[in-house]
């Protein structure tokens, strides 16, 4: 993962940032402006801090579904393995008294061997993982209810650590998601493997033939998006300093709302990391404005649901903009 | 590097791993008549993966092993309250099934109506347990089913009061209401407003949480933020009330919100001996199933004509913890 890439056609480079990032800041800044005209106290430290607390978990595994989608795959799964591992944590920590680190182990342990299986067995197999996800879905769902006996456990100060520590006013949590997020995004657009990647999902028969192995890559991708849902529920599990069998229900269509607002194609061979992260604050935005307007619940399923439509509507055009088509 | 991966061996290595973990799941499967002319009663959850319906059915289950004797029990549930197609399902099969009595807890209170008006037609007794079939249906299909549960409503304004007690006058609060179409949940939101309303407090907020931690904690720390007075939140369930505390103690406001919840679980007990949580309340999840199949029983010996039965919610406090 040392050698450099340079794009093929390269656009001016501000023309390139504008079309990559504009519509995307544009769109968070006028929720922004309109929340804060709406309310009194939107604008604030306070919710941004409050934002910052709540969306580390999402990030994480939007980052991972991104990867994911980016080789042409899905994973459904997110959502339980991430009560999963949330319950194998919890349990660890309560029933079997473990010490912290050996809880976070296995925790780790469960979203990578989660990961592992969806890949392998859709690689080895040839099965769409649009099926072995959604098997994997009931099956970490049955895995957490299992462990937990389907209880609420509750963990208490033991935990409190993770979530608790702030640097510079920002949660440890944010901060490493972000650095996840960095991460994730110099592999995709300096790292051999990161063009790998993009290669796959544009075209797996081309891929194969220029001497990649599509197979090793899925496999790892998807190995990759169980390891950020494990530490994803390390969070959550922090945060709320109990782990809920039910945990991460709905969460999958978050992760994929937020890569799809980011422009990532469902049909793989595209995507970005970064425009992901804006898509998780645009979600995280409108849902902390709504509740601070206090909207009517059926409201708020229609703005969301809107939005996420009108999102892909203009990354339609920012494409055209991109090829210089409008 | 290019069999670094061996995918067959993987996946299987990843069965292996897998298979300890699921052999926790027991299968339900529904037991055959066994000529000894004790009655069978079907007993129909609701969502297994809820804490307090696994607790309803597991007190129905030891209930019979007591008194494996005097009656036979079927007991089924859905995976999700929202799968009432499937619950739908169930009933049709236990009224093939021939069964003597139907308990049921229905996921959808007017869309169970006809089939367990089926179900009695078909001479089954059928008893009401945990969530009330709505009454205009009931009027409307010219059917009458026993309710027996708690009254909602009731618990949860004992829980406001508890915590009105606490508050001034014209103090702000919040409620996180449950799935807006949940009926035990709008009772609760009623009993909330209504132990609220008596005291004069200052509902700046009443907002769904979906039953859920986190959806609880978007809600709270968005109006908490907004309400930078906020005296106390009020939540229709306890998962809900751990999201709350979680969105408060993030804001370092816990030691000046007081937050109250409802159904008593195991990690609730343990927020209110730290005093975290004020009050929550009891509705005796593992008694209510039995309530009902008591209830059935008495039924087929013909006694009673059906008449609704309330059953006791009570009120959790750190002192009545203690106290037991």
């Amino acid at each position: 993962m040392t050698a450099a890439f340079s794009p093929p056609a390269a656009p001016p480079e501000w023309r390139r940032w504008l079309t990559e990032y504009l519509g995307l800041v544009a769109a968070l800044g006028l929720l922004i402006l309109f929340f804060s005209l709406a309310t009194r106290h939107f604008f604030s430290a306070d919710t941004f801090r409050t934002i910052a607390n709540q969306i580390p978990a999402v990030m994480l595994v939007a980052t991972g579904m991104t990867l994911v989608l980016i080789v042409a795959e899905i994973d459904l799964s997110v959502g339980s393995v991430l009560g999963f591992c949330g319950a194998v944590l919890g349990v660890a920590l309560t029933h079997w008294q473990w010490p912290l680190w050996a809880g976070l182990t296995a925790a780790m342990a469960t979203g990578v061997v989660c990961g592992l299986f969806n890949g392998a067995v859709s690689v080895r197999w040839r099965l769409p993982s649009f099926i072995v996800t959604l098997g994997m879905m009931e099956m970490a769902r049955g895995g957490a209810h299992a462990v937990t006996k389907s209880q609420t456990q509750y963990i208490g100060s033991a935990i409190e650590g993770i979530a608790g520590t702030a640097v510079l006013g920002l949660t440890l949590p944010f901060l490493l998601a972000l650095l996840v997020v960095v991460a994730a995004q110099v592999t995709l657009s300096h790292a051999v493997f990161g063009r790998h990647l993009f290669a796959v999902g544009a075209n797996e028969q081309a891929a194969r033939l220029s001497g990649i192995d599509p197979r090793r890559v899925k496999v790892i991708v998807f190995v990759i998006s169980g390891a950020l849902v494990a530490l994803a529920a390390i969070i959550d599990t922090s945060r709320f300093q109990s782990a809920n069998p039910n945990a991460g229900s709905g969460l999958e269509l978050q992760a994929i709302a937020a890569a799809v607002i980011g422009g990532t194609s469902l049909m793989g061979g595209r995507g970005s990391v970064v425009r992901t992260l804006f898509g998780v604050l645009i979600i995280a935005v409108l849902n902390s404005g709504l509740a601070a307007v206090g909207a009517k619940d059926e409201i708020k399923r229609l703005v969301t649901g809107a939005v996420i439509v009108a999102a892909v509507i203009v990354d339609y055009y920012r494409q055209r903009l991109g090829k210089g088509r409008v | 590097m290019k069999h670094l991966i061996l995918p067959q061996t993987l996946s299987l290595a990843g069965l292996a791993l897998l298979l300890p973990l699921l052999s926790g799941c027991k299968p339900a499967a529904p037991q055959s008549a066994d000529g000894t002319g004790r009655p069978r009663v079907a007993l129909i959850m609701k969502s297994l993966a809820n804490e307090f319906f696994l607790t309803m059915e597991n007190g129905a289950k030891a209930h019979q092993q007591a008194r494996a004797d005097r009656y036979e029990l079927i007991a089924n549930g859905i995976k999700d309250e929202l799968d009432v197609s499937r619950q739908i399902d169930l009933v049709e099969q236990m009224i093939a099934q021939r069964v003597n009595a139907i308990v049921i807890a229905p996921a959808d209170s007017k869309a169970l109506v006809p089939v367990c008006k089926k179900a009695q037609q078909a001479g089954i007794t059928v008893v009401n347990i945990d969530n009330k079939f709505d009454d205009a249906v009931l009027a409307a299909s010219g059917v009458k089913f026993p309710f027996v549960g708690p009254d909602n409503r009731k618990g949860a304004r004992a829980v406001g009061e508890y915590l009105a007690a606490k508050l001034q006058r014209g103090d702000k609060v919040m409620i996180v209401e449950g799935a807006p179409n949940a009926f035990n949940g709008i009772q609760r939101k009623l009993g909330f407003e209504d132990a609220m309303k008596a005291a004069g407090m200052n509902i700046v907020s009443s907002q769904s949480g979906y039953w859920e931690t986190d959806k609880a904690a978007q809600v709270v720390a968005a109006v908490a933020t907004e309400h930078r007075d906020l005296k106390a939140v009020l939540c229709a369930n306890d998962s809900m009330a751990l999201g709350a505390v979680a969105a408060l103690r993030a804001a370092g406001r816990l030691d000046r919100t007081y937050i109250v919840g409802f159904d008593n679980i195991a990690a609730a007990r343990e927020l209110l001996k730290e005093g975290r949580l004020l009050a929550t309340a009891d509705q005796h999840g593992d008694q209510l199933a039995v309530f009902g199949i008591e209830y059935a029983l008495e039924m087929l010996k013909g006694a009673a004509a059906p008449a609704d039965r309330e059953t006791p919610v009570d009120l959790i406090t750190a002192e009545s913890l203690t106290a037991r």
